[in-house]
């Protein structure tokens, strides 16, 4: 079979070559990689945060290696909205990737005004919303593990933008379940899951944590099946598409979170190690769908047969 | 900046503990710059741990070659990749040391551990002759001295425990050649406290210099925000710049040493 198989899929109204995009914080602003990936070649590019002015994150170490991953407490450093229009989309233009915009805030009007600002730059598919944030206002609870308080910062930023809006959840509460359907409720076009899960790396040596921030979030393989089971979860009780991603490092690793019923997955900390991830996984899907005789990637979606374990 | 995939041509022990690697390089080879890196992969490490920086030593004849020492598990690993193998590298990364080196003045190479094999190949890069200093804790941490000989500069050893050279620090042999007020540029490659020292100097003596720095690196290329570095700024502010792609070459006087020093 010679033909390439029918990989096409709409996301939140976005319609992408393939299903594989790159998750935000872990392929900077895209033109870093452009002399190793064909941007061309990717679903969707999703930019590292961007709030509304300039952020310098935290002090460093920033990043630690552990087995099975990484911990980051990069802290949302970036450009801020005219730094990243002004210095980054002139090159994002010139592919015809979709560009997801990652965006945050400290308050939730600030996340309104960001939203805002996007809604009028030209080239912008979608925002991403990331609520796995601090809330200065509020003590510094994260946005997203009180239900009430993402309500509040999904719907104050669906007000201020038409463009297609995908949630992006934190792992780190009870039931994934309800913040999935309240962000369909709130006017979500799509969500994403999963961000990093809170981790503390330790020195015994120095008897300190070994980031400058003390707790990060945890990337990478170790997330990946716990990952796996949130995208399902959330992914039966909502009716908008579902991104998976968390430790995404192989073909199979995508197809999990399509089988699980993602409909689209995000290349995360697989590209630091390997910048080519993304493409070799478009690669290994496509044949997938031609081995098991699939018409296009979409009929993977959901397929898992749970409750049929062989003997 | 390309990955590419190298044969082990070569890899053995070169002495105070330390090996080399060559690895075949065809494409990245002749756009090596002086004080550039790699970011190596190194086999069998497994796929989701970080690459390794290592500091290019020389790049000649379509291959790359490094210079390492085995200090934790991903060094360690290397060590066992073996002649004919293969591993592949994202490179040549950074800044570089910006070249040609100006006439009219003398080239100071100052150099702690690993720091001599990005100052070698900048050595080899230069049509004038200068001093090079090179320091260690003794006399096993010092490689290299045979390149610069060989070369024809002028080399000032200092070990802390005496054991080789001139007792001391290497800032204490560059002292005594500073104050002779000689017209120099300084290309410097070492730890931060020897490369915080040397900038100090450099500000008094009012010389241009250049600093190789080595921060932890997630991604090389410039993307994770891992390896940033405070830096000083023209309206007298200061900013991060990324040590993979911005650097890690800085210039004398560029670097916020005082930044998050204390604020912990
Ligand atoms: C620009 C640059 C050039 C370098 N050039 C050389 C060289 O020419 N020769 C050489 O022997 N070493 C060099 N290093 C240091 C070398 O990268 C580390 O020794 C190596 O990464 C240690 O890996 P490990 O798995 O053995 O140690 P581990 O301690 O197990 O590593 C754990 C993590 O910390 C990182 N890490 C540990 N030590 C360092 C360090 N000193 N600098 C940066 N990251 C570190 C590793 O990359 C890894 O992500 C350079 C570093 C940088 C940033
Ligand atoms: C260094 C780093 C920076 C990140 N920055 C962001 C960010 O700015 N915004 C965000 O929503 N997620 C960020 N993430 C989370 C990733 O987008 C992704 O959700 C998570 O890492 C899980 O995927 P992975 O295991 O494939 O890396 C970051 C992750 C890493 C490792
Ligand atoms: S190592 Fe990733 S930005 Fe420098």
């Amino acid at each position: 079979m010679n033909t390439s198989p029918d990989m096409s899929i709409e996301i939140a109204g976005i319609p992408m070559r393939n299903p594989v995009m790159v998750a935000s914080g872990t392929f900077g602003y895209g033109v870093e990689y452009a002399d190793m990936v064909d941007i061309g070649s990717l679903g969707a590019v999703v930019v590292k945060g961007i709030c509304m002015e300039p952020c310098d994150g935290n002090l460093p170490p920033r990043m630690a290696e552990v087995p099975s991953g990484l911990v980051n407490a990069i802290g949302l450093q970036g450009p801020g909205v005219k730094g990243f229009v002004e210095n980054y989309m002139p090159f994002l233009r010139q592919h015809k990737t979709p560009v997801i915009v990652n965006i945050w805030g400290r308050t939730i009007e600030e996340y309104a005004n960001v939203a805002a600002a996007f809604d009028v730059v030209e080239g912008i598919a979608g925002l991403e919303l990331n609520i796995s944030c601090p809330n200065v206002k509020e003590g510094g609870v994260s946005f997203g593990t009180d239900l009430r308080m993402a309500a509040k910062v999904i719907s104050a930023v669906r007000r201020s933008t038409k463009l297609p809006l995908i949630p992006k959840l934190s792992p780190n509460v009870a039931g994934i379940g309800a913040f999935a359907r309240m962000a369909e409720d709130e006017g979500a076009d799509a969500i994403s899951l999963i961000n990093t899960l809170p981790a503390l790396v330790i020195d015994v040596e120095t008897r300190r944590p070994v980031l400058r921030n003390g707790v990060g979030g945890l990337s990478g393989a170790g997330i990946h099946h716990f990952a796996v089971k949130q995208v399902w979860d959330a992914s039966r009780v909502v009716s908008i598409p579902v991104i998976g991603m968390g430790g995404i490092y192989e073909p199979d690793d995508a197809l999990r979170f399509l089988l699980a019923g993602a409909s689209a997955v995000a290349v995360g900390t697989a590209n630091f190690t390997e910048p080519r991830t993304a493409m070799r996984v478009i690669a290994g899907m496509e044949d997938y769908v031609q081995r098991h005789e699939y018409g296009s990637i979409r009929d993977v979606v959901g397929m898992l047969q749970y409750g049929q374990v062989k003997p | 900046m390309q990955v590419e995939t190298g044969i082990v041509q070569e890899h053995f022990d070169i002495g105070s503990g330390y090996r080399r690697l060559t690895l075949s390089a065809p494409t990245v080879c002749p756009q090596v710059k002086p004080g550039q890196f790699i970011h190596l992969r190194v086999p069998g490490l497994g796929e989701s741990l970080l690459r390794r920086p290592f500091s290019i030593y020389r790049a000649e004849a379509g291959a790359i070659s490094v210079l390492y020492k085995q200090v934790g598990k991903g060094t360690r690993e290397l060590a066992f990749l073996p002649v004919g193998g293969y591993a592949d590298f994202i490179g040549p990364l950074g800044n570089g040391f910006p070249l040609p080196h100006p006439e009219n003045c003398i080239p100071v190479l100052v150099a702690g551990g690993y720091g001599v094999a990005p100052l070698s190949l900048l050595a080899r890069n230069m049509d004038l002759k200068g001093i090079v200093f090179v320091g260690g804790r003794t006399a096993e941490d010092l490689l290299c001295l045979e390149d610069f000989k060989e070369m024809g500069w002028a080399l000032e050893v200092t070990t802390e425990d005496g054991s080789a050279g001139l007792k001391g620090r290497v800032t204490d042999a560059l002292d005594a050649w500073l104050s002779k007020g000689q017209k120099a540029i300084v290309y410097a490659c070492g730890p931060d406290g020897m490369l915080e020292a040397i900038d100090k100097r450099l500000l008094q003596h009012e010389l241009p210099g250049w600093l190789s720095l080595d921060k932890h690196m997630g991604c090389g290329v410039g993307a994770c925000l891992a390896c940033v570095q405070r830096v000083h700024t023209e309206d007298g502010g200061t900013r991060w710049k990324r040590c993979c792609c911005d650097g890690p070459i800085f210039a004398a006087g560029e670097i916020d040493w005082e930044f998050g020093k204390d604020a912990s």
